[in-house]
């Protein structure tokens, strides 16, 4: 992983592969498109995205009162709510239920979460085989990898890699990637260790305050097939995942697949309530330093994200160096101005991997201004973070001499100059990184300015 | 009608047709130009790298510059941008600042151009000017399309707009993101210019000099014949650069 390389220096090692990259690129472009198609066909589009971004706003400012209202509504259905600080508490806390409920075998549907939390390393280190369930999470379960992406966790291996990894782990034919093959075997493969489950863990995509009930979004049904299985249910949510009514979940549900792929809608919303007759439910809220982030007035609405992927998909960025660049649970735009809060010397590069474009603020299906952030994120770095120390200097004397007339004018002319005078050999140096693959423009014989001064002025 | 023009840093130093275009354009229209002879630069760069504060000074001159015209005119969507989130009032009090293709087609609504450019051209959609400005609908948004710098090239003789794959990816630039991610910066141009090679345009268009310079820099080094000119430079009926 990329934990202690910059953003540039891993985009640098995947750009490494040109025939790759344009495959990741087009592969997550195509998805791009899909999602355009599907949002053109809705006339109310953009109403819907300020409406979802308000009744997060709303969320956002009343999380206390709706946290306590979504505890009280699942407590009194029979659900076991509990409330984990952070990361280890939420992992102490499902070892703990694992324990006192004699859990042998589990299986695990997607959650962002659990990743976000180490989870799977965590009940590893304690005995257990985590079994994700969602095919992508398996495939890269199988990989020893973590997701590249969060909707799509295995978008950065291609459908041969694939084969080779069911070949080895799960006995399919040599060199065979036909996708309904592969898929069948994962099918029987997952189907044997649904039925032996004691226990599903799942993430929430919505927790409906008003109820005390929660919804998670799948396309393979298998958060289904786990909970409705074992006896045995923890549901690891997010404190963020609150909406106050039953009623504004269409507002999400309508929104959130045809972000992420292009879909009308996720093929399984599943709402769950309460647990059945003699079986137990757990939801654990997990705070893991999303507080801290409310507080930071310039950064709170990042947690309105409902976690379609969209702006990954978007951006020509992630596209060209994947998520695993991003060393980051939540990679691509959004990863990175949620990261920096969580880190801010380990993610101090991914602010700077954008070139503010917008594209990710312009998809965001919940209208966060994920460009602006990352220019705010930026300007914490430069004072507090860990900047580049060539680029404060570089940028110190820019700010210098750009704010000075006298000195633009003596430095621009002198630029010029040296630029016209000296060899290639001196100016395409290892030094310049803009003229590694790039010529510089060609000086011309006067600046604007001079020539104003001949051609519009009296002087 | 008087305005103020502003010449971004780099245009001013590398660029000075692009500069001259803008000029002769606005005085066509029977705008009267003043070009403030102590201008330098808004301070972008600084800023977009996580340094507004080593920009303060170019801001503070950019306001002593500029802070008593009604219009500012500027022949980039990137510095316009920056100038009007982060230099002028949003009370609606102050200068109010245009890019070029917008002053022409919002303020000087102008409905003629008399200019000749039998070319294959394509448009590269500057993201700031897409997407901080509005100079036209980005292909994320639902509603109807728009787009003002194409609506002004569609007015020119003989000029022939490429369609491309991409009508509003990124190029790559991004001030000293071009530098700092060097790899990507390459590899975004790369791909943009390939979607408009391929299309088989001679000229590569914008309202944006800074995305062209990257997009110039790219194709100068593979030797390629297709150029490069600013859209004030079409507009303002200047032969193809040879």
């Amino acid at each position: 992983m990329a934990e202690n390389r910059t953003h540039a220096e891993a985009a640098e090692e995947f750009l490494k592969d040109e025939e790759r990259t344009h495959w990741h690129d087009d592969t997550l472009w195509h998805v791009r498109t899909k999602r355009d198609t599907a949002a053109q066909k809705l006339p109310e589009w953009e109403v819907l995205r300020e409406n979802a971004s308000q009744i997060k706003e709303y969320v956002l400012s009343h999380l206390d009162e709706l946290l306590i209202q979504f505890e009280n509504n699942a407590t009194a259905n029979g659900v076991t709510v509990i409330w984990a600080k952070n990361a280890q508490e939420h992992n102490d806390h499902v070892y703990r239920i694992l324990q006192e409920n004699h859990v042998k075998n589990l299986v695990k549907s997607k959650s962002i979460l659990t990743e976000e939390c180490g989870l799977n390393h965590f009940l590893e280190a304690k005995g257990y085989d985590v079994v994700d369930t969602d095919l992508g999470e398996r495939i890269i379960q199988f990989n020893h990898q973590v997701p590249s992406h969060i909707v799509m966790p295995a978008i950065h291996l291609k459908k041969k890699e694939i084969g080779d990894i069911f070949h080895k782990h799960l006995g399919t034919d040599a060199g065979a990637d036909d996708p309904q093959y592969l898929t069948e075997a994962a099918r029987l493969h997952l189907r044997e260790k649904f039925i032996q489950a004691n226990a599903a863990i799942t993430g929430v995509n919505f927790g409906i305050a008003e109820t005390g009930g929660f919804v998670v979004c799948t396309n393979e049904g298998n958060a289904d097939m786990g909970t409705h299985l074992a006896d045995i249910h923890i549901a690891c949510m997010g404190i963020e995942k609150l909406i106050p009514r039953a009623a504004d979940l269409g507002v999400y549900l309508r929104l959130l697949a045809r972000s992420a792929t292009g879909q009308s809608i996720t093929n399984y919303n599943s709402h769950f309530h309460r647990p059945s007759p003699g079986k137990k439910m757990y939801i654990i809220l997990v705070d893991n330093g999303r507080t801290e982030q409310l507080g930071r007035e310039d950064f709170r609405n990042s947690l309105k994200c409902i976690r379609c992927g969209a702006c990954m998909n978007t951006c020509p960025i992630y596209r060209r160096s994947s998520g695993f660049s991003y060393g980051s649970t939540v990679p691509g735009p959004i990863g990175s101005i949620l990261s920096p809060g969580i880190d801010l010397k380990k993610h101090s590069t991914l602010p700077f991997a954008s070139t503010l474009c917008g594209s990710c603020s312009d998809v965001c299906p919940v209208k966060i201004n994920i460009h602006e952030q990352l220019y705010k994120w930026r300007q914490v770095i430069a004072k507090e973070g860990n900047p580049e120390p060539a680029k404060k200097w570089a940028m110190k004397l820019a700010g210098k001499v750009l704010g000075n007339p006298t000195l633009y004018n003596i430095m621009g002319k002198s630029a010029r100059t040296a630029l016209k005078l000296s060899p290639n050999s001196l100016i395409y140096t290892r030094f310049n990184a803009w003229g590694k693959k790039r010529d510089l423009p060609e000086v011309p014989k006067e600046s604007f300015k001079e020539w104003y001064k001949k051609n519009r002025t009296n002087d | 009608m008087k305005v103020g023009l502003f010449i971004p840093c780099y245009v001013d130093q590398f660029y000075p047709s692009a500069a001259i275009a803008s000029l002769e354009l606005l005085e066509k229209y029977g705008v009267e130009v003043d070009y403030p002879m102590d201008q330098t630069c808004c301070g972008q760069p600084m800023a977009n790298s996580g340094y507004e504060h080593y920009g303060k000074d170019a801001g503070e001159l950019f306001m002593k510059n500029f802070g008593d015209f009604e219009y500012i005119v500027a022949p980039s969507g990137s510095c316009t941008l920056h100038v009007k989130e982060h230099l002028l009032s949003h009370d609606g009090t102050g200068p109010k600042i245009y890019e070029l293709c917008e002053f022409l087609t919002d303020v000087l609504q102008v409905s003629e151009i008399h200019a000749s450019f039998p070319h294959r051209v394509g448009f590269h959609s500057s993201c700031h000017g897409l997407r901080g400005l509005h100079l036209a609908k980005p292909s994320e948004i639902v509603g109807k399309d728009f787009n003002k710098p194409v609506s002004l090239l569609e007015k020119i003789n003989g000029l022939e707009l490429v369609k491309l794959d991409r009508k509003d990816e990124c190029c790559g630039f991004g001030g000293t993101f071009a530098v700092f991610e060097e790899g990507i910066s390459v590899q975004m141009g790369k791909d943009r210019l390939a979607d408009h090679l391929d299309k088989g345009v001679e000229v590569i268009t914008a309202a944006d000099m800074s995305c062209l310079m990257h997009l110039e820099g790219l194709l100068k080094r593979e030797k390629s014949s297709v150029k490069i000119m600013h859209i004030a430079e079409i507009l303002n009926g200047n032969p193809i650069h040879s």
